[in-house]
């Protein structure tokens, strides 16, 4: 059956909408393959704007990897401004994809890509202006597998009614697993229906097929049992883990959009996993273990990228990227690689060392110089105990005075706020910081030209961390501490003024807490919020508290008692049937040992602790060095 | 710097929807695909050596005309550099035509331009009433919301033609719901840019002319006022004349790489 493009009909509606760019697609070694040739089609969408989802690597990669194989398309789709959803819904234009304007209702396959859990309503706007019915008991055989992946898909239990199934963990392999699924069950004659082929991939325990389970209650509220509902369904679903990111190095060929997007440049990732250990951060414990890709195929990587992107700038992504085992080679190699190109590198998520300081300064070699970001999150020793991030004052004020002295004149740092057990004084120990970071470096640079700036982010407890039972602070409690940091800084009349301070109030924070630690009965909430008009949550300027408190109200549903309720050992949790390797006990441990202010240490270099992840997923940590060298590149 | 290059292109189709910026993104990423020597800016913080000549054609308004120098580091063959840079940019910015740089400011050569609007859906008898009481107008005063807010001035004497070309009307026997007319415009640079919109702004004032859908632009042409045509000539025969001359020494004596 023919799929025509809606794109005259959406054409006539841009010159009537903003940076209607945007939706016409034709990005640079972007991909439109022929439909009737395909045996399975994807529609992949990042629910967001284009400008935040086009970037985004999960999706870049899946893109890639599925319009490589034979007899298989993929085509993305992204979240429409207000606007254009306006003029849709009046001239019945249907969600679309860029690639082809393809009604995404056409797909056999609708995959979403979850970073946060505040692309939820974005993704109910796509579903309803792609005719597609919101819960997933009214689709027929008409519509296509609602898929969720992303960090946030590790709890799906808050959009449980509007999914037919998440993946968790790295997509690569598995969304090539649900294609061949896919397309035997087509090539049978589609038996059975959705039913059947739902059925098929949850059997192998890497799909999670949600109608499959039925959730108990206790008369109290908490959870009683998440059970199987019919035979040949898995108690538990597994997440998936790529072992050798050498084999799979996507993306080869980097989308170059015309838009502008929120990052402009090729990204690398240098490594997955992090078990540095840091007990507020879902993505170090659910990404276990440390799979470093080698100093050779990130060279080959970002020579090919730059060249098919013409990008000026190179990203070295990971989640503390100076911890590859060889980082200070590939940083030199690249530079001296792209000398006198104006290609500058830039690597997001250092730690707080001296040593990246020389990797920063190899960095800028070629192009602009960034900022230094240093993420210290906690104010004070006992609060960064607590949550494992093992930085003392000393190696904060040394690395800083470090970077002041080698001509870096703005120095960014970032922390928290209501963290468990935190109290006042804590984050008021963030302004002690900074006026020492200040301090030191005029005293070392003998400048007053020196700035400082703090960032602060609530703290959001997360599933499967050692945080998931804690109770989530009050926002009152958050912005009375972040006001009176706010005081303390203006009123210092000796560092104040070299001291910026950003931060967010506490109410977003809750409503992310809500829908992080949340189980199937928030999703009445989420389809509340979306019918009261709630698009783009992660844009302040679109969200709004009270619609959230006011949907909770009107669903029954009690928002303290899922944010700011600390969480027994033997509670159920809504994710427990959702297995990201860690061992429950180990995790509970861990939640001990950071109410008792007791550090854990990075198990690649020091034994195994023993977190469960390797023995249960069948992995091990794959790091350097390989004592390889790059190669200046050959010139032409 | 080792040479200047002027370049004409093109943004058509959906690429009409490409603002300026981005524009200036695209193109610095086909230069450096392209491995085209482009010259940087000295400094902290430096950038290509490539600048846009004249007022760009606003998003959504395609242009067979726009207009860009850049400079670089070795002397290039502008038909290599032509192609070589068209085939790295995305399909819809398409290069028309490179020539070395010669004396004189190009920007000061882009005199006036030919816009092309088709009106879908509008009615060509009242089309044709409306530019029949445009040009008789001496002033027709528009409101436009621009950078420095709102601005009000005349959007007539900058006209230097209007009317409909031959053959655009509804072919016989089409329902008028489906007719197209087609307006074509010379229009003078002015200060504050009297555009196509400005334009049917004042059809509307004259004579309620409403076409039912949003306009489809184009800008067909820019350059130097030719009086005997009354339409603007290509702006960059004169670099041609120059450089065939030899006033700024043989192009393409050498030729470095692919270009």
């Amino acid at each position: 059956m023919p799929v025509e493009s809606l794109f005259p009909r959406l054409e006539a509606l841009l010159p009537r909408v903003q940076k209607p760019i945007q939706y016409v697609g034709g990005e640079l070694n972007s991909t439109v393959k022929d439909w009737d040739e395909a045996t399975v089609r994807w529609a992949l969408m990042y629910p967001d704007a284009y400008e935040v989802g086009l970037p985004n690597q999960g999706v870049q990669i899946l893109y890639e990897i599925l319009n490589e194989m034979p007899e298989t398309l993929a085509e993305r789709t992204y979240a429409v401004w207000p606007d254009l959803e306006a003029l849709m819904r009046a001239e019945g234009v249907p969600q679309f994809t860029v690639d082809a304007h393809r009604p995404v209702r056409a797909f056999d396959v609708f995959g979403v890509s979850f970073s946060t859990e505040l692309g939820y309503t974005n993704m109910l706007t796509a579903l309803d202006l792609a005719g597609i019915p919101l819960v997933a008991a009214d689709r027929g055989d008409d519509d296509p597998i609602v898929l969720a992946g992303g960090h946030a898909a590790f709890n799906p239990e808050p959009i449980a009614d509007f999914l037919d199934a998440a993946v968790l963990g790295d997509g690569e392999q598995i969304a090539i697993a649900i294609t061949e699924v896919v397309r035997e069950w087509k090539a049978e004659g589609s038996p059975g229906g959705r039913d059947e082929l739902l059925m098929r991939l949850a059997e192998s325990g890497g799909v999670y097929v949600p109608k499959f389970y039925d959730v108990d209650y206790h008369p109290d509220g908490r959870i009683r049992r998440v059970a199987p509902n019919r035979p040949g369904v898995p108690w538990r679903v597994h997440k998936h883990t790529v072992m050798d990111l050498d084999e799979w190095p996507y993306p080869k060929k980097p989308l170059v959009p015309l838009a502008e997007t929120v990052h402009e440049r090729f990204s690398v990732e240098i490594f997955r996993g992090c078990t540095r250990g840091c007990r507020f951060c879902q993505a170090g414990m659910i990404t276990r273990p440390v799979r470093e890709r080698s100093i050779t195929t990130i060279g080959d990587m970002v020579e090919a990228g730059v060249k098919a992107s013409g990008f000026n700038e190179v990203g070295l992504l990971s989640l503390s990227s100076a911890d590859h085992s060889e980082i200070g080679d590939i940083a030199k190699g690249l530079a001296d690689r792209y000398e006198g190109t104006n290609t500058s590198l830039s690597l997001p998520s250092t730690r707080v060392d001296a040593f990246n300081i020389d990797l920063a300064n190899e960095f800028s070699r070629n192009g602009r110089r960034s900022g230094l970001t240093f993420a210290p999150e906690g104010g004070s020793e006992r609060m960064r105990k607590v949550i494992n991030k093992m930085v003392t004052e000393e190696d904060l004020i040394r690395t800083v005075t470090t970077a002041y002295t080698q001509g870096w004149r703005q120095v960014k740092l970032y922390f928290m706020c209501g963290l468990p057990t935190e109290e006042d004084a804590d984050v008021l120990g963030i302004a002690d910081l900074a006026r020492k970071v200040i301090k030191a470096g005029r005293e070392a640079t003998g400048s007053r030209d020196i700035r400082c700036t703090v960032s602060i982010g609530g703290f959001v407890p997360k599933p499967h961390t050692p945080f998931q039972w804690a109770a989530q602070a009050d926002h009152e409690t958050v912005d009375r501490r972040l006001k009176a940091l706010k005081d303390a800084l203006r009123g210092d009349k000796e560092y104040g003024r070299a001291i910026g301070m950003r931060y967010h109030d506490g109410k977003p924070s809750i409503v992310e807490g809500l829908l992080s630690r949340g189980d199937r009965r928030v999703g009445g909430v989420i389809r509340a919020v979306w019918e009261d008009g709630g698009r783009f949550d992660g844009w302040s300027e679109h969200f709004s508290y009270q619609r959230w408190m006011d949907a909770a109200a009107k669903a029954g549903v009690d928002v303290d008692w899922y944010t700011t309720r600390e969480r027994e050992e033997n509670e159920v949790l809504p994710w427990d049937h959702l297995d990201a390797g860690l061992d429950r006990e180990w995790l509970w441990q861990d939640w001990q040992d950071a109410i008792n202010d007791v550090e854990v240490e990075d198990c690649r270099w020091t034994p195994c602790y023993d977190c469960g992840v390797c023995p249960t997923m069948g992995t091990e940590i794959q790091i350097g060095p390989t004592g390889k060298k790059l190669l200046p590149l050959t010139v032409v | 710097m080792a040479q200047r290059l002027r370049v004409r292109y093109a943004k058509r189709g959906r690429l009409r929807f490409t603002s300026h910026r981005d524009i200036s993104r695209a193109v610095e990423r086909a230069v450096r695909r392209a491995d085209v020597p482009v010259a940087f800016s000295a400094g902290f913080s430096p950038h290509p050596r490539i600048s846009y000549v004249g007022s760009a054609a606003p998003t959504g308004v395609a242009s067979e005309a726009e207009y860009l120098e850049i400079s670089v580091t070795r002397q290039c063959d502008p038909d290599r550099l032509r192609a070589a840079l068209d085939a790295s940019l995305p399909p819809g910015l398409d290069v028309l035509d490179v020539v070395e740089a010669g004396s004189g400011s190009l920007a000061d050569r882009l005199e006036c331009s030919v816009w092309q609007v088709r009106l879908p859906g509008a009615d060509p008898v009242l089309a044709r009433t409306a530019i029949e009481q445009f040009t008789a107008a001496d002033r027709i005063e528009v409101e436009r919301l621009t950078k420095k807010g709102m601005r009000r001035f005349d959007a007539r004497e900058a006209v230097l033609s209007l009317h409909m070309p031959e053959g655009s009307e509804t072919t016989a026997g089409q329902a008028s719901s489906q007719s197209c007319v087609i307006l074509r415009m010379v229009v003078r640079h002015a200060v504050p840019a009297v555009r196509p919109d400005d334009v049917l702004t004042g059809l509307r004032l004259v004579a309620d002319f409403a076409p039912p859908s949003p306009p489809e632009v184009t800008r067909l042409a820019q350059g130097p006022l030719d009086p005997r045509t009354g339409a603007p000539a290509d702006p960059l025969d004169l670099d041609r004349d120059m450089t065939r001359g030899g006033e700024t020494g043989p192009v393409s004596e050498y030729v470095v790489g692919d270009l």
